[in-house]
């Protein structure tokens, strides 16, 4: 595998772990967040400037920056689940809350704000991503199968009515939120640890945008649409290298073409599945 | 066995609810007489703990009930909520289930899925079929055999009988009588005063929010302002 597809293919799959968080929390859940790109800034920079400044091991430290990106994810998620905020409500509190924290970053000594941080080792190979990024999707398989994946698809459908059954709303939302912001926060510092150098510029709204945009173009209520979303989003710009500036026009149209003809998304509510043979027993509907 | 007194519930700078009180006593049928907009879904809303009182109280035997939604729940209040909110992806049996959400008893669950197959003839010949695709008077049994899945002292029903045909009507206020006879207490709405008031013990007529009258439901149907206004039976003058 030459070196070019290879960067390719780490690029996509840091994008499939955060675009899985995002499935969560927007596909399962029916939470649109456009701050994401917060989340996984936070992660790539604690992760950085644990293995730059302080030596600390390299998974430790982005283990590290993920859980600070969940912590991260209570600052904007406690207050407006506490007051209720839906959909585009919520949508437009969290656009805010990551340009503000991409601001603050700008801002900081630690960070050395707009001018970046470069000389990040580069930790991230195409092994230890792809492990990472296998778990990670595992992880969000057993939590749309568990209890509280349940309750996060009762709500999806049916914020009122999951209120009625005795859901607890506000925690099951805090949990989505935390999940999705952990997992764009583990992205973020395989990120860092891959391209060496990060500046806040690279966080910005747009990246927001595009977990959401793999998740509705992948399916929501799917865990491998947005997935297979995900590579595709990441390589299609590289494949169309040769049309130079008009690559970015090919995209926007691919995409545009995507709703129009799929508009459930690629994979709509389905599952790409292994074979019946490889699959373990699994049981329908579960109580509880 | 619910007792509120003095609420105040405000949507923004609109007050919705203004000082009110009524009580419910236990295996009566009371229900709650209004026109649109008198703050008949607020009052439901705010007992269930989905919207927040501004001020006020409600007590629940005799003690300060929940904020939270999934507590009233758990206290045994449960509500079905206007226009029914079923699961429209999910079959018939797993809508039912839902409402046992907070339950762990599992062979309880079953007993009570049993119970209700036996008294909504619908529910048993349309287990798996999907919710979504049932009439609206089917839906509406469905709702509330989904209710009383979480097993309620008190099963609150907002609009019972919005959009179904008066036969249908007929069918959904014999079953709510049944209900109670089962020993539920039962506090509902309806914008269909005349046959809510035939099947009360009590009621209870709101108007912007306030308290305006209350009597027992054959008292109310023989009043005067209750007739003109809200049974829209007027004494030409």
């Amino acid at each position: 595998m030459s070196v070019y597809i290879q960067g390719i293919l780490i690029l996509g799959m840091i994008s499939v772990i955060e675009v899985t968080g995002m499935t969560i929390l927007t596909g399962f859940t029916g939470i649109f967040s456009l701050g994401h790109a917060s989340f996984i800034a936070c992660g790539a920079y604690t992760a950085a400037i644990l293995t730059k400044n302080f030596g600390v091991n390299f998974y430790i430290a982005i283990t590290a920056g993920a859980l600070l990106a969940g912590i991260l994810s209570f600052i904007i998620g406690i207050p407006t689940f506490r007051a209720k905020l839906k959909s585009d409500y919520f949508a437009i509190a969290t656009l805010g809350f990551g340009e503000a924290f991409r601001v603050i970053l700008e801002h900081l000594s630690i960070t050395q704000g707009a001018r970046g941080l470069p000389g990040i080792a580069q930790h991230s190979n195409f092994w230890n991503v792809l492990i990472i990024t296998v778990l990670t999707i595992l992880v969000a398989r057993n939590f749309i199968f568990s209890k509280y994946g349940r309750r996060a698809i009762a709500l999806r459908e049916d914020m009122t009515a999951a209120e009625m059954m005795g859901i607890d709303v506000y925690k099951t939302q805090m949990l989505s939120l935390f999940i999705s912001a952990t997992m764009a926060g583990l992205g973020g510092g395989l990120f860092a640890h891959y391209i060496g150098f990060i500046q806040p510029s690279m966080f910005t709204q747009m990246q927001s945008s595009m977990l959401i945009i793999s998740v509705v173009a992948g399916g929501i209520g799917s865990i491998t649409g947005p997935v297979i979303a995900a590579m595709l989003f990441t390589s299609i710009p590289e494949v169309l290298r040769v049309a130079n500036l008009w690559r970015m026009v090919v995209y926007g149209a691919v995409l545009v073409a995507v709703m129009v003809l799929r508009p459930q998304g690629i994979m709509g509510f389905r599952e790409l599945r292994l074979p019946r043979f490889l699959r373990k027993n699994e049981s329908g509907f579960n109580h509880g | 066995m619910l007792q509120i007194n003095q609420l105040n519930v405000s949507y923004g700078s609109i007050q919705a609810l203004r000082d009110l009180s009524l009580s419910i006593e236990p295996g009566q049928i009371v229900s709650l007489i209004g026109s649109n907009g008198a703050g008949k879904s607020t009052l439901m809303m705010t007992i269930a703990g989905v919207i927040r009182q501004s001020s006020g109280e409600i007590l629940f035997e005799g003690e300060v009930l929940d904020k939270q939604a999934y507590k009233v729940l758990a206290r045994g209040i449960g509500l079905v909520p206007e226009r029914r909110r079923l699961y429209a992806n999910l079959t018939v049996k797993e809508n039912l289930l839902m409402g046992a959400f907070l339950r762990k008893d599992n062979s309880g669950i079953k007993a009570d899925f049993e119970r209700m197959a036996a008294t909504f003839p619908i529910i048993a010949q349309r287990e798996k079929q999907l919710a979504g695709t049932l009439s609206g008077g089917e839906q509406q049994m469905v709702a509330i055999a989904r209710g009383l899945m979480s097993r309620p002292k008190l099963l609150m029903l907002d609009e019972p009988s919005l959009g179904l045909a008066p036969m249908i009507i007929d069918q959904v206020f014999s079953i709510i009588r049944e209900i109670r006879a089962a020993g539920t207490t039962i506090f509902m709405t309806e914008q269909n005063a005349v046959k809510a008031l035939e099947n009360s013990d009590y009621a209870y007529v709101i108007e912007s929010g306030q308290n305006v009258i209350a009597g027992s439901g054959g008292d109310l149907l023989k009043d005067e302002t209750v007739r003109n206004t809200y049974l829209g039976i007027r004494t030409q003058s």
